[in-house]
């Protein structure tokens, strides 16, 4: 690492002595207000997260009390998933057969996931992000001390996941599961949150900017994920020990609910220690307003590429779309490896068979599993392509737009250009989840080249679904600016609703028509209605042209 | 065609505030016109609905013989815009962005690239960082350059000089000569009122949405009163006089504004009374501002 950052006039890295505690006393100068300030920014969304993640575990826990009721019905789950390397490497390692390992094993690490998700949102938003705004600047002039924001930020992350931990420790002994085991698990999950505490208050040290310091933070996150994941499903005589050097592995390897490893906890604990005095240390020696990586200089004059609106939302959106399709074809290949021997896995429960029919649309049960498979890669896909339009109100609201729209460049042409890469993005993404789901299908099954093919149309077959979504966010931003962002979102939430649970529900068919998803093909296996194809690509055109329509008549910014 | 831009009457609401209330503006082909008033008067509003980003509620807007709403795209290939506030993307650098700007305006409006240059060297910036490390005078350097080296024919900056330093500003001044003498025209809208004085032919005064007074400065400035200095001899009385304002006596000192058409009425009054020495000077716009824009204060001067 280049330690490019001027050491400011007085004591700083090694003056750990003397003078150092009385700057520390001045430096935390107005925590308090501040961090009471991240709490209120944060009202909304850190409860929501804290609630997701709660809810989570505990559901997954209730779930399997009810799927799996014996013990007969679990040793075979045991016996199979815990066997099944595709499923360790996605879920982690499987350590005994109780509910409460079984919950473990389910969103032990995947819990511990969104809660590093959380974690490094809100510690990025309250230091790095704040500072990149300017939004420090104004704090920092008044009477607050130059650590204070960064411990302020700090604090909201540790109480956030602290909240975690103590809910876990009251809703999983309430569904049932042992009281040493739950606590076990929820400290976990919660300590794992603090492990990528100390990781973000570095990451927020290094970079200028709040996007790149979020990136480092994510590539940790997904290093971990993949550390862990290698290490979860390479047999005994693969480097299994992998496991112990994420701080996902930590999780499992604390052994909730079989036979736990207390002290396993202490080392997130250690890692949150080394990394917030690491990040004290740094955000005293550097600038306000620096990083610690000097800000690569980037080409003085634009390439052939960036030409017109086009180019440019191209170049703005290319990175997102990056990180979107190497998420997808990393957990596509190991749920498509994990089809394999599916039947047998469920065949314990009854019901989970059923659901996964139900999802699939249809009674093979590989073929049910894929399918769904392929019906969470369009939901995803339609994710993408609303946040891929909804960039639109983003650039206006941002006085983007304006200087864009003060050239020859037309509002029609600059709303296609964010329109055209979710569309182009959207295929790509179920091209790469079904490749991907095809591939890791594939080789455990060894006709990897017919099931590319297979898979790969199977995916596209839920574009024209996914893109009546991207039509719906342009409509929106078209027609409504004002509530576009929430709009596309909370009609993609009701999507998913319907999707996912509408028939467990018995929803009646009114309302399961809605989702343009309930009229897509379920592939592979299903069959094939090309009307209905037909139909969602006009229903996606129609929506978009309203909306471009709107975006032409309206007032801009 | 004669005028670059022609406003009459123009109305423009957003809810219950009413931004723009009856403005008319004309900017002549060829010129630069400075836009003053102060902050809210409705210099942006009018930009922008000139730029066909914002809709009008009534009146009449043309710009280079086009409506701005309607044919935005093909009149913008002729136009450069500097906003208010700079705004750019953070990932591009500035080198970039000036690129796109200029190809964005059209296939044909190539930026030369000496040009270019010379102007990235005149304002010393840097166009290999990227935005999100420019301050922003930087940013403002960029949209500046973006214009200044297209070849469009009008230039429309709002406040363009709103984050630079006095260095900086006096290069853009000389900017903006380089751009009167090859025939451009300027709208330059402001609250700096040197700027306005130095490098405008015309302004135009909004206040409240609507155009309090405009002309060339020296029309302005017929417009408005004397500022009288004097040391007299003797005592003298103004009263009775109209046209006499804000009148001033300490001792043997007096300060008042005066009407011109009271001015040799008063200077009779002065020299009967003996004049020691005198003062007689044109109001600075800085003076002129302060009446548009504090009626109170106006109003405190007249009670005097």
């Amino acid at each position: 690492m280049t330690v490019s950052a001027r050491a400011e006039p007085g004591p700083a890295l090694g003056a750990a002595g003397r003078p150092g505690a009385r700057r520390a006393g001045r430096g935390l100068a107005g925590t308090w207000p501040l961090t009471r300030l991240a709490f209120r920014r944060d009202r909304i969304m850190l409860p929501a997260w804290v609630y997701l993640i709660t809810v989570a575990v505990t559901t997954t826990a209730y779930g399997f009390a009810k799927l799996y009721p014996t013990a007969a019905s679990r040793a075979q789950l045991v016996i199979s998933g815990g066997g099944n390397p595709a499923l360790r490497f996605l879920y982690g390692r499987l350590n005994g057969s109780s509910i409460g390992a079984l919950t473990a094993w389910r969103y032990g690490v995947w819990a511990a996931i969104f809660g590093a998700l959380m974690t490094v949102f809100i510690v990025i938003r309250h230091t790095r992000g704040d500072e990149e705004a300017g939004r420090l600047e104004l704090v920092g002039s008044a009477a607050v001390g130059r650590q204070a924001a960064l411990t302020a930020g700090l604090l909201a992350a540790v109480t956030a996941n602290a909240a975690i931990a103590a809910l876990l420790c009251i809703t999983l002994p309430v569904s049932g599961l042992p009281a040493s085991g739950s606590a076990a698990l929820a400290l976990a999950i919660g300590a794992s949150g603090l492990a990528f505490t100390g990781i973000a208050a570095v990451a927020a040290q290094l970079t200028s900017g709040a996007r790149s310091a979020r990136g480092i933070a994510f590539g940790v996150l997904g290093a971990a994920y993949v550390l862990r994941a290698i290490g979860d499903s390479a047999g005994p005589a693969g480097p299994s020990w992998l496991s112990w050097s994420s701080p996902l592995g930590w999780v499992e390897l604390t052994r909730p609910f079989a036979g736990q490893r207390w002290w396993v906890l202490a080392l997130p604990v250690a890692v949150l220690a080394a990394g917030v005095g690491a990040a004290f240390v740094l955000a005293a020696r550097r600038d306000h307003g620096a990083g610690l990586l000097p800000d690569r200089p980037g080409p003085a004059a634009a390439s052939g590429w960036l030409r017109g609106p086009f180019g440019l939302a191209w170049r703005l959106q290319r990175g997102m779309l990056g990180g979107w399709a190497a998420g997808a074809a990393g957990i596509f290949a190991a749920s498509g490896a994990a089809a394999k021997g599916i039947g047998s896995l469920l065949g314990g429960s009854t019901q989970l068979k059923h659901e996964f029919t139900r999802l699939g649309g249809q009674a093979g049960i590989t073929n049910a599993y894929l399918a769904a498979l392929m019906l969470l890669a369009g939901l995803a896909a339609a994710g993408y392509a609303t946040s891929a339009v909804l960039r639109l109100r983003a650039e206006e609201t941002g006085g983007l737009a304006e200087p864009l729209l003060a050239t020859a460049a037309s509002r029609v042409r600059w709303g296609l250009s964010h329109l055209a890469v979710a569309v182009f993005g959207a295929a790509a993404l179920l091209a790469v989840a079904g490749l991907a789901a095809g591939l890791g299908y594939g080789l455990r099954t060894g006709s990897a080249g017919p099931e590319l093919a297979r898979m790969l149309g199977a995916a596209l077959a839920q574009l024209p679904a996914s893109l009546v979504m991207a039509g719906i966010a342009v409509a929106l931003v078209g027609l409504l600016p004002g509530a576009a962002v929430a709009g596309a979102w909370t009609a993609l939430g009701v999507v998913v609703v319907i999707d996912l649970f509408g028939q467990a529900l018995q929803l009646s068919h009114w309302v399961l028509d809605i989702s343009p998803f309930t009229h897509a093909p379920r592939l592979p296996g299903g069959a094939v209605s090309a009307a209905a194809l037909l139909w969602l690509g006009l229903a996606a055109l129609a929506f978009a042209a309203v909306g471009l329509a709107g975006l032409r008549r309206r007032d801009i910014g | 065609m004669s005028n670059a831009i022609e406003i009459r009457a123009l109305r423009k609401s957003f809810g219950r505030t009413t931004a723009l209330d009856g403005l008319d503006l004309v900017v002549r082909t060829g010129e630069v016109h400075a836009f003053l008033g102060p902050n809210g008067a409705g210099k942006t509003t009018t930009l922008r609905i000139l730029l066909g980003l914002l809709s009008r509620d009534g009146g009449e807007a043309r710009l280079l013989g086009g409506d701005p709403w309607r044919d935005a795209p093909r009149l913008h290939a002729r136009l450069a815009y500097v906003p208010g506030d700079v705004t750019l993307w953070p990932s591009l650098t500035g080198g970039e962005i000036i690129d796109l700007l200029a190809r964005l305006r059209g296939p044909r409006s190539a930026i030369d690239a000496q040009r270019k240059q010379a102007l990235i060297e005149r304002f010393a910036l840097d166009p290999a960082k990227k935005a999100r490390a420019y301050s922003k005078g930087n940013r403002q350097k960029v949209a500046l350059v973006a214009a200044l080296a297209s070849d469009a024919e009008l230039l429309l900056l709002d406040e363009p000089t709103a984050g630079l330093d006095p260095l900086m500003e006096a290069a853009f001044r000389e900017c903006v000569e380089d751009e009167r003498h090859q025939g451009r025209t300027v709208l330059l809208s402001s609250h700096i009122l040197s700027e306005a004085e130095a490098l405008a032919d015309r302004v135009t005064i909004i206040r409240d949405g609507r155009a309090a007074e405009t002309g060339t400065l020296a029309e302005m400035r017929h417009l408005t009163r004397t500022s009288v200095d004097a040391e007299l001899a003797g005592p003298v009385s103004l009263d009775g006089l109209g046209g006499v304002h804000a009148v001033d006596v300490r001792g043997t000192r007096l300060h008042c504004e005066v009407d011109h058409a009271a001015l040799n009425e008063v200077l009779g009054r002065l020299t009967a009374a003996g004049v020691v020495s005198l003062t007689c000077r044109p109001p600075t716009l800085e003076e002129l501002f302060l009446r548009h824009y504090s009626p109170e204060r106006a109003v405190a001067g007249a009670r005097r």
